[in-house]
């Protein structure tokens, strides 16, 4: 029930853009990735979600729950992902968007109506889970900067990842929101016991053991 | 922007886009340039001769021709880029702007026939605005006997031509400003001292016009070249080169159309030399502006400037509305004597007796119009989503060669098609009259949808992908509702420029499948005006239909969904 990264890098013109990183997150663990920006966290968490620009070559190797990902795509990586924006779905409610990630095979095992029916409880608890009960037919442009950080983590969970990436996902939320969002966001994935990488480059967001993506030790245009 | 390992492979449609569009255009070159050497088996021409050249030269009133031409291609173009210029430098914090680009957006939807037909119908010498001023103005009692309209060096082409040109490059240029952050850097300008204009003239101007760029040949090469506009309101004696060339062709005399292939290339010739020119212009102002571009402010813009800024859309609006409302005006009219300022009675008689003859043509505009827009709009979205999933970095080249059938005259390469249809025996069919107007529609249509589709924040498919979500459903729940509002436009646009095409209708049509833009330019010379205005408003009303529905119908759709904003504001 691990994230391993091995050795990882990424190459853009022939040289790597950070310092090859070889990495355990265990189940239940949130390792906080800093670095300097520009180094390629993002590059990183690209080459993690499988959604990397054709510009970059991957190194290396990423392994859950012992699969090796690189043969998967992103839909079935099992990797979730929050961004600093909430990136919820505009033209979608605030049910109908999370509800778009909850796998359709799930729930009820009996006739196809229960199925469905079993998908919107879900949903309806998560709302619930998120201070949002009996809300789900909102529009997602009316809830404040919090309540969309909540949901939106609840919509990452509700489609089952087996790992979570946070990319800076409270650097847009102001001070007094922040640290109560953190927690609710921590304590979420460490109680499901999900391997967690923390992207950031705000010691204060930084949680749990701490590692740094560095520059490679020569230059790019000197390889 | 996703791995390309993991994306279904779109290559086709972009390969089939290119072939659709390329295939034609580079054969009807070739079949224009064959002919123009003396070959042309069809008709038994199988001498390579430089005859069919001596021939077009003999022609009576060519230089005058070229020369008409090259006037009306240039001055409209440098006009309509100096107004839009003006408008958004000079006109920035005015009512005048917002009340213009609304406006502009009206005209954009109209066919450039309608707009010729409707500045026919106001400035002809019995037109609206010399029974508007007579007698009382002028003393004429009877209609002046001077060419007011057909004038012989084309300036009342000039006048339609800006009235269209400028609503879209002012379209055009507010969709690339949006990305330039100009608010900020005009503002910046000001608090170092420059002048609102010069502030916009120097920070906004030299960053927007490079991809404003392709628009203004496009416009140059339409100027030199149209045809509905040059029968509508040009010279006669002799016409411009385009209307001269399709002459020859249109000849029973079928050894004509040796000599008529030389004027398409002539043509051809007149409109890249045209945008060399003006590439050659472009460099020549850049090079003296350049130590002005770092001069430091002088305090306030020239008043001369700020008037001309207002003065020109003060000028140019009222034109293409008069127009439009003229036309309209005169479809209902039942009796209008000279010199009253409005008709003594109105009525609906030429409707009701025109149903029967619109019926046809009416049909063949919808049918053609909303078939090819579709068409269009299903490969644009192809090429798009293509290139969203590979992730290719958008190529200028893509851009280039989707622009190719506007740059190139339509004279220039539709005798070519022509040919080429007949060789696959699509000519005078359906199909093969859709064929060639997505040659003119797919481009405006691609270049709609694809500065929306390439804007798309990556991220939503990344979210999307992450819940589970596979390429497919990515793009049909995620991608297409986030951008319903541009692809309706794109569709609206596609219907409105395929309605308005002329040359190609008739040419490839073989003159069995009339529009309502052929029927309202063949009725423009001389037919009764009450009949030129129930075609050229119908003309005007249904792209204008189009463009409602466009803006209406998401609206209503995301009428609860405060994220999903006009992207246009």
């Amino acid at each position: 029930m691990a994230l391993i990264l091995d050795d990882l890098t990424v190459l853009l013109g022939g040289g790597p853009l950070f310092a090859p990183l070889s990495l355990t997150v265990e189940a239940g663990e949130v390792v906080t990735l800093m670095g300097p920006s520009g180094v390629g966290k993002s590059t990183l968490l690209a080459l993690l979600t499988g959604t990397l620009d054709r510009a970059f070559t991957p190194r290396g190797r990423v392994t859950l729950e012992g699969r090796d990902l690189a043969d998967l795509p992103p839909e079935r990586r099992g990797i979730g992902i929050l961004f600093q924006d909430d990136m919820l779905f505009p033209h979608l409610t605030l049910a109908e968007n999370l509800a778009f990630g909850v796998p359709r095979g799930e729930g009820g095992g009996e006739g196809g109506g229960n199925r469905q029916a079993a998908r919107w409880t879900k949903v309806e608890a998560a709302l619930a889970e998120a201070g949002l009960a009996g809300q789900g037919s909102r529009d997602p442009a009316t809830l404040s900067g919090g309540q969309r950080a909540r949901a939106a983590l609840m919509r990452t969970l509700l489609s089952q990842p087996r790992a979570v990436l946070l990319d800076e996902p409270f650097s847009k939320l102001d001070a007094t929101a922040r640290a109560r969002i953190r927690a609710f966001v921590l304590d979420h994935v460490t109680a499901r016991g999900l391997p967690t990488l923390l992207v950031t480059h705000d010691p204060e967001d930084a949680h749990g053991r701490v590692v740094t993506l560095d520059p490679p030790s020569i230059p790019p245009d000197e390889y | 922007m996703f791995d390309p390992k993991f994306r279904p492979k779109l290559h086709p449609i972009p390969r089939l886009t290119q072939a659709l569009v390329l295939a034609p255009v580079a054969a009807g070159i070739l079949g224009t340039v064959l002919p123009s050497l003396g070959w042309m088996p069809v008709i038994g021409a199988r001498d390579w001769t430089l005859a069919p050249w001596r021939l077009l030269f003999a022609l009576p009133g060519l230089e005058r021709a070229v020369l008409t031409s090259l006037t009306v291609g240039f001055l409209s173009t440098a006009l309509a880029l100096i107004l839009v210029i003006g408008l958004l430098a000079l006109a920035r914090d005015t009512l005048w702007l917002s009340a213009a680009r609304r406006t502009m957006a009206l005209l954009l939807a109209m066919p450039h026939a309608a707009v010729a037909l409707g500045l026919a119908f106001l400035l002809s010498s019995s037109g609206w605005v010399a029974r508007m001023v007579s007698p009382w103005a002028t003393g004429w009692v009877l209609p002046p006997d001077w060419p007011t309209i057909q004038d012989p060096w084309g300036f009342a082409m000039v006048a339609a031509l800006l009235v269209k040109e400028s609503a879209f490059l002012l379209l055009m240029a507010l969709a690339v400003e949006s990305s330039l952050d100009s608010v900020r850097s005009g503002a910046l300008a000001r608090s170092l001292g420059h002048a609102p204009g010069e502030a916009w003239l120097r920070t906004v101007l030299p960053r927007l016009y490079p991809r404003l760029r392709l628009p203004v040949y496009a416009v140059l090469a339409y100027g030199l070249s149209t045809v509905e506009v040059a029968l509508v309101l040009g010279p006669t004696t002799p016409p411009p080169l385009s209307v001269l060339v399709t002459r020859e062709f249109l000849d029973p005399d079928l050894s004509r159309r040796l000599p008529a292939a030389a004027g398409a290339l002539l043509q051809l010739g007149l409109v890249v030399g045209g945008i060399g020119l003006w590439a050659l212009g472009e460099r020549i102002l850049v090079r003296l502006a350049r130590p002005w571009l770092s001069a430091g402010p002088r305090g306030r813009d020239a008043p001369a400037l700020r008037l001309a800024a207002r003065l020109g859309p003060a000028l140019v609006l009222p034109l293409g509305l008069g127009g439009l409302v003229g036309m309209g005006l005169w479809s209902v009219t039942g009796q209008w004597r000279w010199p009253d300022a409005l008709p003594r009675t109105l009525s609906t008689t030429t409707w009701s007796r025109q149903a029967d003859a619109l019926a046809w043509p009416l049909a063949n505009s919808l049918s053609l119009g909303l078939a090819v827009a579709l068409f269009a709009l299903l490969l644009s979205l192809g090429c798009l989503e293509a290139e969203r999933r590979s992730g290719r970095r958008p190529g200028r080249v893509v851009d280039w060669l989707v622009y190719a059938p506007l740059l190139v005259p339509q004279v220039g390469f539709l005798f070519g098609v022509q040919i080429l249809l007949l060789a696959v025996r699509l000519d005078g069919t359906w199909i093969g009259v859709a064929w060639s107007h997505l040659l003119f529609v797919l481009p405006y249509v691609f270049l709609t949808l694809a500065g929306p589709y390439r804007r798309l924040d990556p991220r939503h498919a990344t979210v999307a992908a992450c819940l589970g979500a596979g390429p497919l459903r990515v793009f049909l729940v995620i991608v297409l509702p986030l951008l319903a509002r541009p692809i309706l436009a794109a569709l609206a646009v596609g219907f409105a420029v395929g309605l308005g095409l002329y040359l190609p209708t008739i040419l490839v049509g073989a003159g069995h499948w009339p529009t309502l833009t052929t029927e309202a330019v063949a009725l423009a010379s001389g037919a009764n005006r009450r009949i030129i205005g129930v075609y050229a408003i119908l003309q005007a009303a249904l792209p204008l239909a189009a463009f409602a529905l466009a803006v209406a119908l998401p609206a209503w759709m995301y009428r609860d969904r405060a994220g999903m904003g006009d992207p246009w504001r």
